[in-house]
């Protein structure tokens, strides 16, 4: 069952009167359960792909559907990552994660559960009253992760989650990510300006042309990182210095770089 | 003399250039009128209104006392004010939130609103009469404005991540405006209410002018109808100090708001 299918999705959006082309000729199909990162030069419409699964643009060609029904608004089935968290200020962290279980009308005691379940899974116990101000970046990710993956959602859609966190946090957000993966597979769609971040996490790793933004090629990581089992290696410093690894590091920067220099 | 931003003022230094402006004013009048350059029956000097304003508080003048003048000024303002920002502000969220209702109250609110308050008098009196619902309706009229505008401003530029957060979250229109618009649009409210109440004040004592039996304006007229200059001063300086009070609270309000960090 495909989870996320572009088909032929073209989006152009009015600047000063003028149209222009973000992204052109999408397909694209992701499989249930799969990772899939996308990485791309700036403003080559990586986060406009997102977007149009998560329901807040529409495509001006062509449809992008989730398990089979065309995407026509955002919704719980759809959880979003955003990379600067939005998560609600005024709401501590125990209601920012409980307010979707709260829209879906889930009970009190089944809610209360979940959320504590959320929170053990992202390592939160004991913030549950402080309010996002209160927490450093990597710990209010991990709370809007959280607030994602108590709806137990099909889709799980990170824009850049953690492109506004300090080198080390990052790794271990990563790690955490991987360990996500692992425990509660779901089907991701992540975008990054981080080539190892898409490489060490993803099945497969998208890249996309500069503007208007067109799949450049598609990676199987997956089959690399099995064959050279990656998942037996704990810490992300060791599959980075792995041969397959820097292999496809370079190879991805190699496509990146043929991208820019065009300009 | 320095401009307002070169210089850094001590809050002895703040409150003795207020006292210099204070006495200097005191001492202009006191000279004017004491003199004779202004004839005393234009201009009491100010230990005479001083003297007046003290007698007002236990010699009924107009069937009342200055206390109880306040007192029914006071709850007009009162209904008037919590009426205004009862209406203006969930009228200013939903239509920050309903495209449709912003396109169809805007040139209606935009067209109305430069009516000024006291226009509204002939009808107030002919409606409601003029007792209390009269002065209402005036107060109303200027309250009102403030507090839609603020709350409507509020609402229009929430961060667009946080809306987005909350319609993945699958959270409801009612919710939305609520537990999102409403938290993230306080600061900007509380700013409208402090100029609906400074605005609802002075609208107040002109309707009383000309609709009340009883009030601060009313003792006015009647003062001006006796010629006694001295009450009519007593009551211009009772409504600057309920104003400067009314003022003082809602700051307080404001700078509340502004520590639990709700801005």
């Amino acid at each position: 069952m495909a989870a996320i299918s572009f088909d032929a999705v073209q989006k152009s959006f009015a600047r000063s009167g003028k149209s222009f082309l973000a992204v052109d000729r999408i397909d694209l199909v992701i499989a249930d359960k799969e990772f899939v990162a996308i990485v791309g030069p700036s403003g080559c419409g990586k986060t406009t792909c997102l977007r149009m699964v998560a329901g807040f643009e529409s495509p001006s060609a062509g449809t992008v559907s989730v398990d089979g029904r065309r995407v026509t608004g955002p919704g719980p089935d759809r959880a979003v990552v955003f990379q600067q968290f939005a998560l609600f200020p005024w709401k501590t962290v125990h209601d920012n994660i409980g307010l979707g279980l709260r829209n879906k009308g889930v009970a009190r005691e089944e809610r209360e559960s979940r959320i504590a379940k959320a929170i053990a899974l992202m390592n939160l116990q004991g913030h549950e009253t402080a309010f996002p101000h209160q927490l450093s970046g990597g710990m209010q990710q991990r709370v809007a992760i959280a607030r994602a993956y108590v709806l137990d959602p099909d889709v799980l859609l990170m824009d850049e989650p953690f492109g506004s966190l300090d080198a080390q946090t990052r790794i271990t957000m990563q790690e955490e990510l991987v360990r996500l993966a692992r425990l509660n597979p779901r089907t991701v769609l992540f975008i990054t300006h981080s080539v190892e971040e898409a490489v060490y996490l993803a099945d497969r790793v998208v890249v996309m042309s500069r503007r208007p933004g067109r799949l450049k090629e598609v990676i199987d990581v997956r089959s690399v990182r099995v064959a050279e089992k990656w998942d037996r290696i704990e810490r992300i410093e060791d599959v980075m210095d792995h041969e397959s690894f820097i292999h496809w590091r370079t190879h991805i920067w190699r496509s990146l770089r043929e991208e820019k220099e065009e300009v | 003399m320095n401009p307002v931003q070169s210089h850094v003022l001590t809050r002895a230094e703040i409150l003795g250039y207020g006292a210099l402006g204070l006495i200097a004013f005191l001492g202009l009048w006191s000279f004017l009128s004491l003199s004779g350059v202004v004839p005393h029956q234009f201009l009491p000097a100010p230990h005479e209104v001083a003297a007046r304003f003290v007698a007002l508080t236990s010699n009924p003048f107009a069937g009342a006392t200055l206390q109880q003048h306040l007192a029914s000024s006071a709850l007009r303002f009162a209904y008037g004010f919590l009426l205004g920002a009862a209406i203006g502000i969930p009228l200013g969220l939903l239509m920050g939130w309903f495209r449709v209702l912003d396109e169809i109250v805007t040139p209606l609110f935009d067209a109305l609103r430069f009516v000024a308050p006291i226009a509204w008098v002939p009808f107030a009196a002919l409606w409601f009469g003029t007792g209390i619902g009269g002065p209402i309706l005036i107060i109303f009229a200027g309250a009102f404005p403030p507090c839609l505008i603020n709350a409507y401003r509020g609402a229009r530029f929430v961060s667009r991540p946080l809306i987005e957060a909350a319609q993945m979250l699958g959270t409801g229109n009612l919710r939305i405006i609520v537990e999102v618009l409403l938290p993230a649009s306080t600061a900007s409210i509380v700013a409208g209410l402090r100029v609906s109440a400074g605005l609802g004040w002075q609208s107040l004592i002109g309707a009383e002018l000309i609709v009340a039996s009883t009030g601060v304006g009313f003792m006015m007229v009647q003062a001006q109808l006796d010629i006694s200059t001295t009450t009519v001063m007593s009551a211009m300086i009772a409504i600057g100090l309920v104003g400067v009070v009314i003022d003082v609270a809602l700051r307080a309000l404001e700078a509340a708001v502004r520590r639990r960090g709700l801005a």
